[in-house]
């Protein structure tokens, strides 16, 4: 079996190429049905599907960003009425400065909805996986460059409790996975 | 339709009916997805070719220009331009509305075909998100320097002034700060977003250890797990669907600069529909205009962009260019049948006053121009497109300048009534916007993926799960 990083660093994981979209949906059902835990499929494009191939639920992204968009929202509430209503009531053309006035403040109260939800929709997501980061062990395997091109490989991490070494190798053999590599750590 | 039917249709060959059904491909002849990320990434790879150099020896200077010009203005004041009263908004706010509503196509193409699923949208998509940014930077120039005293623009802000008072939130002007800088900001964090992944992938191609170094900083680590991906489809999805709203909302909130204004001519309910379905139109005669020689340039790039999404495109903007139409006659309408004196007035001296040109050049670039889009061959051979498309770039300026300057030139009391006349500077500043915006789209040619990778590899055949499976499986 082929090795990369430090050999005398501890093992990142094992690593398989696949060379289809389809292979890899298939593998990934197969390693979800085998009980690991801390394993990725990788691939240059999302596969459609793949979040049940591997069994997992939906991204929490969602209810994330619903706080970021509430708190853009109070945000702008807090903003324009106390300002506008009691630190210092800027009377325009006799307008109120009271609650009936809050048409009037509907665009700022969107706008800013809108900004505080999307930011944190991108840097929810960033964090949510673990981005960004400069190095990472998977990068040590040059093959695996190919990932953002158009090869499809899949790594299960020696922290699964179903890890050994021997076993995964095996196994990701019998799936049809091919350049069976073991990455170690730098 | 039944298991049994389908296994009877996938065995035989298609019958006419049938055929009408199958979609044309996105990506002609058969291209792989390694041929994709090879052709795109040795755009930015190679050479730097030599039509970039002269290009950029006309945008630089242009965009020079421009800066000197700006300098010149905010050194000696805006007495150099020719905005005067009672023309004071004259060609600044013109140039204004004319850029930020060219990015509004980038947007519509990015978010609102992405959640209706037009999937043919994946190849055009980045060049045009990229065109919106550098559009809104052209756009936020005039109403910054419009302020007259520049270095007083920090009175947009929500902060404050040295008497303690605040803004107004109840001004249209204050929310068009607020809707353009959260534009440009959501557009900003949407096309980084759509970058990372091809990112990722000139990344991982680099030679040279500076390319790996800036390209591996900008791509943020970037893997390609579907651990990663689930967050990241969720997160541009989302975005989709908060820029969708929200790109509807910038062009309304600058029509209410002048809807909730009292002049008559600007004070219509229909100007939010109506400035969003222009800025659509000029937006997509923009990415023609630019798309149509980068792939003439750059000529497998039209097995991407193809004929068939030319065709689209020029469909909406016959689409948009109709609403527009319509938009103008039905003002015509309301202002005659409203039966208020200045109203009708103000439209009288649109189509037959002073700047009767403008008001005509207008109609004939956004209604009568794009109706040549009814026919196939003007969708489909691209020279006539390009010229066609030409029109609405044009129109769309003087939509802009006959909402702005002929209202203004033509107030209630002839007493205030006034011509606009540009100086130089105001010509030359406008040029130099265009020399701007070419040169950013310039660079971002050459630095940049101009094609989202990504997206155009997931709309290949193979890229299904279940490729090569028959349906009834």
């Amino acid at each position: 079996m082929n090795e990369v990083g430090n050999p005398t660093a501890p093992v990142y994981g094992i690593g398989a190429e696949f060379q289809s979209a389809r292979d890899l949906y298939l593998a990934a059902e197969k390693i979800r049905d085998a009980g690991f835990q801390k394993w990725d499929v990788f691939s240059p494009f999302p596969i459609h599907g793949m979040d049940e191939a591997m069994g997992m639920k939906r991204s929490i992204l969602g209810k994330v960003v619903f706080f970021g968009g509430l708190t853009g929202f109070l945000t702008a509430v807090t903003m324009q009425f106390g300002t506008s209503s009691f630190l210092y009531p800027l009377i325009v053309a006799g307008k109120p400065t009271n609650l009936y006035t809050v048409p009037a403040f509907f665009p700022v109260m969107f706008e800013l909805t809108i900004l505080l939800s999307a930011f944190t929709a991108v840097f929810g997501m960033l964090l949510l996986n673990g981005l960004p980061r400069l190095n990472h062990q998977l990068f040590n395997w040059d093959l695996f460059k190919k990932v953002t091109e158009d090869k499809f490989f899949v790594a299960i991490e020696a922290h699964d409790p179903k890890f050994s070494s021997r076993s995964v190798r095996d196994f990701l053999e019998s799936l049809g996975g091919i350049n069976i590599t073991t990455i170690h750590g730098d | 339709m039944s298991n049994a039917t389908a296994t009877a249709t996938s065995a035989e060959p298609l019958t006419a009916d049938e055929k009408q059904l199958v979609r044309p491909p996105l990506v002609l002849n058969k291209r792989t997805m390694g041929w994709i990320s090879d052709y795109i990434s040795s755009i930015v790879e190679g050479k730097t070719p030599t039509w970039w150099y002269i290009s950029m020896a006309v945008t630089v200077p242009l965009t020079l220009l421009c800066l000197s010009l700006l300098a010149y203005l905010i050194s000696t004041g805006v007495g150099v331009w020719g905005n005067n009263h009672p023309v004071g908004w004259a060609w600044d706010i013109t140039n204004f509305v004319f850029w930020i509503g060219i990015g509004h196509a980038g947007t519509l193409i990015s978010a609102i075909l992405f959640l209706t699923r037009q999937k043919w949208r994946t190849s055009i998509n980045r060049a045009a998100e990229a065109m919106t940014l550098f559009a809104v930077v052209c756009a936020g120039i005039y109403p910054a320097l419009h302020v007259g005293r520049v270095w007083m623009a920090w009175f947009l802000a929500p902060v404050p002034n040295a008497n303690a008072i605040w803004q107004n939130f109840r001004s249209p002007l204050l929310w068009d700060v607020f809707a353009v800088s959260t534009y440009f900001t959501v557009s900003i964090l949407f096309w980084y977003t759509g970058l990372i992944p091809d990112l990722a992938t000139l990344r991982d191609r680099c030679k040279t250890k500076i390319r790996k170094f800036i390209y591996g900083v900008l791509a943020l680590g970037w893997r390609g797990g579907n651990r990663q991906w689930r967050h990241y489809e969720m997160a541009y999805l989302i975005l989709a669907g908060l820029s969708t709203p929200l790109v509807l909302s910038v062009h309304s909130v600058v029509s209410f600069d002048f809807a909730t204004s009292v002049v008559p001519g600007w004070h219509t309910t229909i100007f939010p529909p109506y400035f969003v379905a222009g800025a659509i139109f000029g937006g997509f005669a923009m990415v023609l205009t630019i798309m149509i020689p980068a792939c003439a340039i750059y000529k497998p790039l039209g097995d991407l962009v193809t004929v068939n999404h030319v065709d689209k495109m020029c469909k909406i903007i016959l689409l948009t260019g109709s609403i527009v139409g319509y938009a103008y006659l039905m003002e015509l309408f309301i202002a005659w049948y409203g039966a208020n004196p200045y109203e009708r007035a103000a439209f009288w001296y649109r189509a037959f006053g002073p700047y009767w040109w403008a008001y005509w050049a207008m109609m004939f670039c956004n209604v009568i121009a794009p109706q040549f889009f009814w026919f196939k061959f003007f969708r489909t051979h691209l020279i006539w497109v390009w010229i066609l498309v030409q029109f609405p770039n044009m129109g769309m300026w003087f939509e802009r300048f006959v909402i702005i300057a002929t209202t203004l030139a033509r107030d209630f009391m002839p007493s205030a009534w006034g011509m606009f006349h540009p100086t130089w500077v105001d010509i030359c500043t406008f040029v130099g916007t265009f020399g701007l915006f070419s040169t950013l789209f310039l660079l971002f040619i050459r630095f940049l993926p101009m094609i989202c990778m990504f997206e155009v590899k997931a709309v290949l055949p193979e890229a299904d799960p279940h490729y090569g499976e028959s349906h009834h499986s």
